[in-house]
């Protein structure tokens, strides 16, 4: 017999393919819902619009309110044309859709340039294309992310003609003849529109072409935003709905003073399809259904304040967001996974993670239109699992418990995957007669009987005593115990079926079983903790002498053996499609949790990213390979960090400078409302996208970051814009404060593109030597000691 | 002028019976047979060998919290002259006569008294009735798991009382001082700031006040609140730093600059090492990261296995790794690779910054080498061995380059302890590395060290830094082993700031990890809410006599009631507030507001942090924050009857209820009082009848 161990197990059946030295990152998993916490400064007032005339409404009514020459508020800019106003130039109307053109055209080229290259499997494309071939060939699979973003792929692929076929074994795997420009281009496609949702969004906030123009640069020349679109991942399709949402829920602010109309359900409800979208795609999109939830929140607490509605009207408004905003999100997010599990018809890697009920739906499953004996006899081999969501198989090998945790016996652990150490014999308790012999009488076991459970690989029993167990120390331990099926009194059980009474026969996935052990009056069960290493990470089985009942301590037998009895086709118990929604979605977290970094494994730390630490290698190692490096462009990312401590200083003084009744003119007062409202939420943005991943346990990534980064961006060019705005309002000679604007503007933009300039080969590929040697083209360029290209 | 001539002269005392006799109470229910059971009970296991380790001076590092609760049981055990002798080792061990068991437990049991008429005086001082005040402390004289926790020598009674004093403190305005006996008081502290943020931001708002005076109450806050408290922590450490200054057992994880100014351990083996690591000096090379345990670069005659287990092969060449232990083979003796001698010349010529040097390993003379294979358990990373000659053209690079991280100047010399280096591979540029793994049976489970060929930055597991030195003196090989085999000699004595000392004494508190298991007791933090979990602390050795840790019931589930309560009312209030309709006069909002945010604030930040937490934890950390919940109960309960109970009938019948509600507080307080204080032992039967709940583990005797 072998010791099939987990590990061994894993890589032959998850069909995780190990990675070659040193390319970087399994891959990066899970959003922890709802740990998103943050308390950005203050949301943006969207409702109550007529109750307050002034720079709230669209650009319509601000530039109506502009023509107004010096309105009597404005004492002392009278004179002239207000100093800010003439710095920024009223755009004129055709600039606009210019601008729009001109950054979409441009977004477009910098991610579709080179696209093709390289022609091989790059970093995490090793899952997520695979995980679109399952769509294409309907094979079943497990991944902790939530369908949406990887049917999007298989779909691409599927209509731009690529068969499924290729295997994607691992980073480096050439693709050969097979079509993956289809995949590609689609993720890039959805990276290109990020551009002009951040544009939009922007202009939406500050009314200032200016600092639209800035955020589009910077996303259009930062050359990690470049490289997360080029490839088939699931952020380009995250990002896309992310700030798909924000730019809608943006624009539905802005039609607060028309409630009801047309655009504004347009708007509301395409908030509502984006955040089923983000959410469905990775867990991480909840942090922007937060964003979204705690706007919607400040929205209606100003429309409860606002007298002059009614209550009835303030119950349309509440329903309307209901509607828009939770009811539709929720049946596009039950929609995508019923199309998930329609399309996903065939057995397949993921089946063991599934309760047996689950997989009896999939073709090719070995309880697909099971026909195995019905009833449980003495002598039958079995496989037992557990009942509880992601409840493994009754599991035990060769391996001992290491010293110093309970007894030195055989481990026994509770085990995902299917594998020939999840079997077990019935023995009776008190007979070691062997009862395979043909001619023996088949004896069925009943509800009550005392049993004896021999592992069918090692020959040990079941064992239990009162040991703690290696995790739960409440409970005892659970062992292999004998040598050839001989073993002492602790190896009895005795076997209870739930709801049944004494010496009815026990049915095979049907029952659901107790399994207590007759010396301690403990239950067998699973305690659902991650054994360490040495317990090869699988789930820990106790028995504890708690007697609730829960799933944990429930079983039902899954795999039925028996020559001697007849095969008789079950139907098993067809689960509902909530059932279904409700187990994938445990098992997901499940999933999720169980990412934990590795013992000495060096990991990112969220601290890293804002200043752009450590990138990640897409592509390529060696001098002669072709190196891609997922790093963001220095100079952007390092603006965009001292930018977050400008705002936050800005904020200080113009809030204090309120608060203490400071007379401002109507311009600055304008350029307060847009630092305070408008880049207050993007700030909470920010918050709410970067600071849950500090309480966050599992492995975390570089990329994480980049939702965050595109908040990070919007402020940027929110902040800038003002900031000389500000400087030019003090430098009151309209000429130089028109200099120092346009100056300082014009300096920022060509900083950043001849920073793009200098770095564009790590997104758009290396060849040749390492940037530490200096006859390569980066030399000079690894300003961070910790940068590997 | 003689008025006093008039009139007599009098002093009028003003004595709230009510505070007095709550104080009593408190005392009596806190101190009454203090010293029972004479037996170690529960963590007293963990505090007491911190209180022997301050009797006898001894430097110790506990990741609990900062050592102020730790001073303060030591205080008592001072008071009581206790010697620290006692075994620390059993729950359940009984005290030898030299234990002054009534001593050590005095100060949390005052501080759990004290925290009854704390309780009164807050609720007075929140401008709530007198009625409702003394609900509040009743609640709280009553609440078993109180008295049980303050009548041992525990923490949370101290922790409870320093939070409540400072609520106090802030609410009478009086200059605030922040206590922390445990990190958790750091919650508290951010709330009480919070509020004082929210204040002076309404004061920002008023339009009256002078810039300058503005200026004046933000100076004056900061002060209060920020620089006192950490003047305050700063000093704790300065005492518990100068009380222990006495080498122990929690040496090895410090590093070595802070080991060398204890007094005996390692400063023992290195007073008087010569300070300059010279050409010829024989060094011990410890690594700075000191996990997963400390250990010295080590070297052996054993070589590495021709082929691994997994069929890659080695240079076969002798091992290096870093070993756990000290060991004559941890010596090495840095030589200038210009010339042959092992020797230190006269005068001594130092190594500098940037310098080139070859180690030679002093047992075996062989050389530290790296070349391009990889290393055993970490593939991605060079071998490092000591160099053989097998002919195979595969020549030595045994040339170091060494770097100083810390220097101060690109010139500096390489210095005994103080210097953190980091060895740069000549050929190859890879740097010694700790890789923190352990070998397997072949190199007998010492850890494996690899040179890393792609450094990022500059972590502690490349460098090193030289422990034990001395100058060589021998020429001959066998003179230089015996020469190994001394002890190091020679005199000089190292002093580290205070700050500095402070500084890594924080950060290892902070870093510091206990391995996370789970106890056979512990619990998660939502299990807390409903009590579904109680601690055995003492069982009688032959009795059914036991302590447990088991709260009031009744005040549990009423408390849980009034956040419930006060939670979905304040949302209503602020909903219909919000349609301008006022239900109560605007001081009546104003003081149900500023009480519920103490309250549910107060419980809110002492409960929420845990489940982010991933370390071990106890019922008895939710005892902060449940002292909050429990002070919310009068204050809805006199809200109710004063703002809903409209009829005088309504107000008498809810008057008749709390009646009924607080005998049942009192019933289940008599009810719970033997596993309270441990007496009378009570029988097989009562003690069945007293587990409520399935999940309560209450001992019971196998006759």
């Amino acid at each position: 017999p072998r010791p099939a161990s987990g590990q061994d197990y894993i890589s032959q059946r998850a069909t995780r393919p190990s990675r070659p030295p040193r390319t970087p990152s399994p891959r990066m998993r899970r959003a922890r819902p709802g740990a998103a916490r943050g308390g950005g400064p203050r949301m943006p007032a969207a409702g109550g619009g007529q109750a307050e005339p002034g720079p709230r409404g669209g650009p319509l009514r601000r530039r109506e309110s502009r023509r107004v020459p010096g309105g009597p508020a404005r004492p002392a800019a009278a004179a002239g044309p207000p100093p800010a106003a003439a710095a920024a130039g009223p755009p004129p109307a055709a600039a606009r859709p210019a601008a729009l053109a001109l950054v979409t055209l441009l977004s477009f080229a910098s991610r579709f340039h080179r696209l093709p290259e390289p022609p091989h499997v790059c970093w995490d494309e090793t899952h997520f294309g695979k995980m679109g071939s399952y769509y294409i060939n309907r094979t079943f699979f497990f991944d902790v992310h939530p369908p949406l973003g990887k049917m999007l792929i298989g779909l691409a692929g599927y209509l731009s003609g690529y068969d499924g076929t290729f295997p994607f074994q691992k980073p480096g795997d050439r693709y050969e003849q097979h079509n993956y420009m289809g995949m590609r281009g689609f993720c890039a496609f959805l990276g290109s529109c990020l551009v002009p949702f951040a544009y939009l969004t922007v202009l939406e906030l500050s009314k200032s072409l200016p600092a639209a123009l800035l955020t589009a640069f910077i996303l259009i020349f930062d050359t990690g935003c470049i490289t997360l679109s080029q490839y088939i991942l699931l952020d380009p399709i995250l990002m896309f709905f992310l700030m798909g949402a924000v730019l809608s829920m943006v624009k539905s602010n802005s039609c607060a003073d028309r409630p009801f109309s047309a655009s504004w359900w347009f708007w509301l409800s395409l908030t509502g399809v984006n955040l089923a979208g983000a959410t469905g795609v990775k867990f991480v999109g909840l942090f922007v259904v937060l964003l979204v939830g705690l706007n919607t929140i400040y929205d209606l607490w100003d429309l409860l304040g606002n007298l002059s509605l009614s209550l009835v009207m303030f119950g349309k408004h509440l329903l309307a967001r209901v509607l828009c905003l939770i009811l539709l999100p929720l049946a596009l997010y039950t929609a995508m996974f019923a199309v998930h599990f329609t399309v996903l018809n065939k057995s397949g890697p993921g089946d063991g993670f599934f309760s047996s009920a689950f997989q009896s739906q999939l073709i090719g499953n070995n309880l697909h239109n099971v026909s195995v004996p019905e009833h449980l006899a003495y002598g039958s081999v079995v496989t037992m699992k557990n009942l509880r969501m992601a409840g493994g198989y009754l599991h035990s090998h060769w391996h001992l418990y290491p010293e110093g945790i309970g007894a030195r016996q055989q481990q026994v652990t509770a085990y995902l995957h299917k594998d020939s150490n999840n079997l077990w014999i019935i023995k009776k308790h008190d007979s070691d007669t062997d009862l395979s012999v043909p001619s023996s009488p088949v004896e069925f076991v009943r509800h009550g009987d005392v049993i004896r459970l021999e592992h069918k690989e090692t020959s040990r029993n079941l064992h239990s005593h009162q040991h703690e167990a290696p995790l739960t120390r409440k409970h005892f331990q659970v062992t292999g115990y004998g040598i050839n099926g001989t073993g002492d009194s602790n190896d009895f059980w005795r076997i209870e079926v739930v709801g049944r009474k004494t010496g009815k026969l026990i049915k095979v996935l049907r029952s659901q079983v107790r399994l207590t052990h007759v010396a301690t009056g403990c239950i067998l069960g699973s305690s659902g903790k991650t054994l360490p290493k040495w317990g090869w990470e699988q789930v820990e089985v106790t028995c504890t002498p708690y007697l609730k009942e829960t799933p944990n301590s429930l079983w039902n037998f899954e795999d039925h053996i028996n020559p001697k009895l007849p095969n008789i086709s079950l139907d098993v118990l067809k689960p509902s499609f909530a059932e279904i929604l409700l187990e994938s979605h445990m098992v997901m977290i499940r999933g999720n949790s169980g990412l934990k970094p590795k013992d000495n494994e060096v990991t990112s730390k969220p601290w890293h990213w804002p200043i752009n630490y450590q990138g990640l290698r897409f592509s390529g190692v060696n001098e002669t390979d072709y190196r891609v490096y997922l790093l963001g462009n220095p100079v952007i990312w390092w603006l965009n960090l001292v930018t977050i401590g400008l705002y936050l200083l800005i904020t200080v003084s113009t809030a204090v400078a309120l608060k203490r009744g400071v007379q401002l003119t109507s311009e600055l007062k304008e350029l307060s409302r847009v630092v305070l409202r408008g880049g207050g939420q993007i700030t909470l943005g920010w918050l709410l996208h970067y600071l849950p991943f500090f309480m966050m346990g599992r492995v975390l990534y570089f990329h994480h970051y980049f939702p965050a980064m595109l908040f990070s961006s919007m402020l940027t060019g929110i902040t800038w814009d003002t900031l000389l705005k500000f400087c030019a309002a003090f430098l009151s000679p309209s000429t130089t404060a028109r200099k120092v604007y346009g100056g300082g503007f014009l300096a920022l933009v060509l900083l950043i593109m001849y920073s793009f300039y200098l770095f564009h080969p790590l997104s758009y590929g290396m060849i040749g030597p390492m940037a530490s040697d200096p006859s390569s083209p980066m030399a000079g360029l690894r300003w961070m000691d910790s940068w590997e290209f | 002028m003689l008025g006093f001539l008039k009139k007599p002269v009098v002093v009028t005392a003003e004595i709230n019976m009510n505070l007095v006799a709550l104080t009593v109470m408190g005392l009596i229910s806190r101190l009454w047979g203090l010293s029972y059971p004479r037996a170690v009970v529960f963590d007293e296991v963990y505090y007491g060998q911190f209180v022997s380790l301050y009797m006898k001076r001894i430097f110790f590092v506990d990741d609990s919290g900062p050592p102020f609760g730790h001073m303060l049981l030591a205080l008592g055990g001072y008071l009581g002259g206790f010697d620290g002798n006692f075994l620390w080792n059993r729950i359940g061990a009984e005290y030898s006569m030299n234990v002054p068991v009534w001593s050590l437990r005095l100060l949390p049991a005052l501080a759990g008294a004290l925290c009854v008429p704390l309780a009164y005086q807050i609720l007075v001082e929140l401008q709530f009735s007198h009625c409702a005040a003394l609900g509040a402390a009743l609640l709280i004289l009553l609440e078993n798991s109180l008295i049980t926790q303050s009548r041992f020598m525990l923490l949370e009674s101290v922790l409870i009382f320093f939070i409540l004093l400072a609520v106090l403190s802030y609410l009478k305005f009086y200059n605030l001082q922040r206590h922390r006996v445990k990190y958790m008081g750091l919650f508290t502290y951010m709330l009480l700031l919070a509020i004082a943020g929210l204040h002076f931001w309404h004061m920002i708002g008023d339009q009256n006040l002078s810039n300058v005076s503005l200026m004046c109450h933000f100076l004056a806050r900061g002060l209060a609140l920020i620089i006192i408290p950490v003047a305050m922590y700063l000093s704790f450490f300065y005492v518990h730093l100068t009380l222990l200054y006495r080498s122990g057992p929690h040496d090895q994880i410090m590093t070595s600059a802070f080991q060398a100014s204890l007094e005996g351990g390692l400063a023992r083996i290195t007073q008087g090492q010569p300070l300059e690591v010279a050409y010829g000096s024989q060094i011990t090379l410890r690594n700075v990261l000191g996990k997963p345990m400390q250990c010295w670069l080590h070297s052996h005659t054993n070589t590495y296995p021709i082929r691994y287990e997994n069929g890659r092969g080695s240079s076969h060449q002798q091992q290096v790794t870093c070993y756990p232990f000290k060991d004559v083979n941890n010596w090495w003796i840095v030589k200038d690779p210009g010339m042959q001698q092992l020797v230190v010349s006269n005068p001594p010529r130092p190594v500098r910054h940037g310098h080139i040097v070859q180690l030679v390993h002093g047992i075996t003379t062989r050389y530290l080498n790296t070349h391009d294979v990889a290393a055993p358990l970490s593939p991605h990373s060079q071998e490092v061995s000591c160099y053989i000659d097998y002919n195979i053209s595969m020549p030595a690079q045994n040339l170091w380059r060494v770097e100083i991280v810390n220097r101060e100047s690109d010139t500096d010399v390489w210095k005994t302890i103080l210097s953190e280096v980091r060895f740069v591979h000549v050929n190859t540029s890879a740097v010694l590395k700790l890789s923190g793994a352990s070998l397997p049976e072949w190199g007998y489970r010492q850890l494996e060290v690899v040179g890393e060929k792609l450094s990022k930055g500059y972590h502690q597991s490349m460098m090193w830094n030289v422990e034990e030195h001395r100058y060589g003196k021998s020429q001959e090989q066998k003179e230089r082993e015996v020469e190994l085999h001394s002890p190091t000699q020679m005199d000089i004595s190292k002093n580290l700031s205070f700050m500095a000392k402070f500084t890594e004494l924080q950060w290892k508190i902070l870093t510091l990890k206990n391995e996370d298991t789970e106890h056979k007791y512990s619990s998660s933090a939502l299990d807390w809410i409903t009590m579904d979990t109680n601690i055995a602390y003492w069982l009688h050795p032959t009795s059914g006599a036991q302590i447990h840790l088991l709260g009031n019931v009744v005040t549990w589930a009423s408390a849980n009631i009034a956040a419930l309560v006060y939670t979905c009312l304040s949302l209503w209030y602020l909903v219909r507030r919000r349609r301008k309709i006022y239900d109560m006069p605007e001081d009546a909002w104003q003081l149900w507001v500023s009480a519920g945010g103490i309250c549910v604030g107060g419980w809110a930040v002492n409960y929420l942090p845990f489940f982010l937490m991933e370390k071990t934890l106890f019922l008895y950390h939710y005892l902060p924050a449940l002292t909050f919940q429990i002070l919310l109960i009068p204050i809805v309960l006199q809200h109710l009857s004063d703002h809903l109970c409209r009829s005088l009938l309504l107000k008498s019948m809810f008057s008749a209820l709390i009646v009924a509600w607080f005998s049942s507080v009192y019933f289940v307080y008599c009810t719970f009082r033997p596993v309270t204080y441990g007496e009378p032992s009570l029988s097989v039967t009562e003690l069945k009848d007293l587990r409520w709940k399935d999940s309560w583990n209450i001992l019971i005797r196998k006759q």
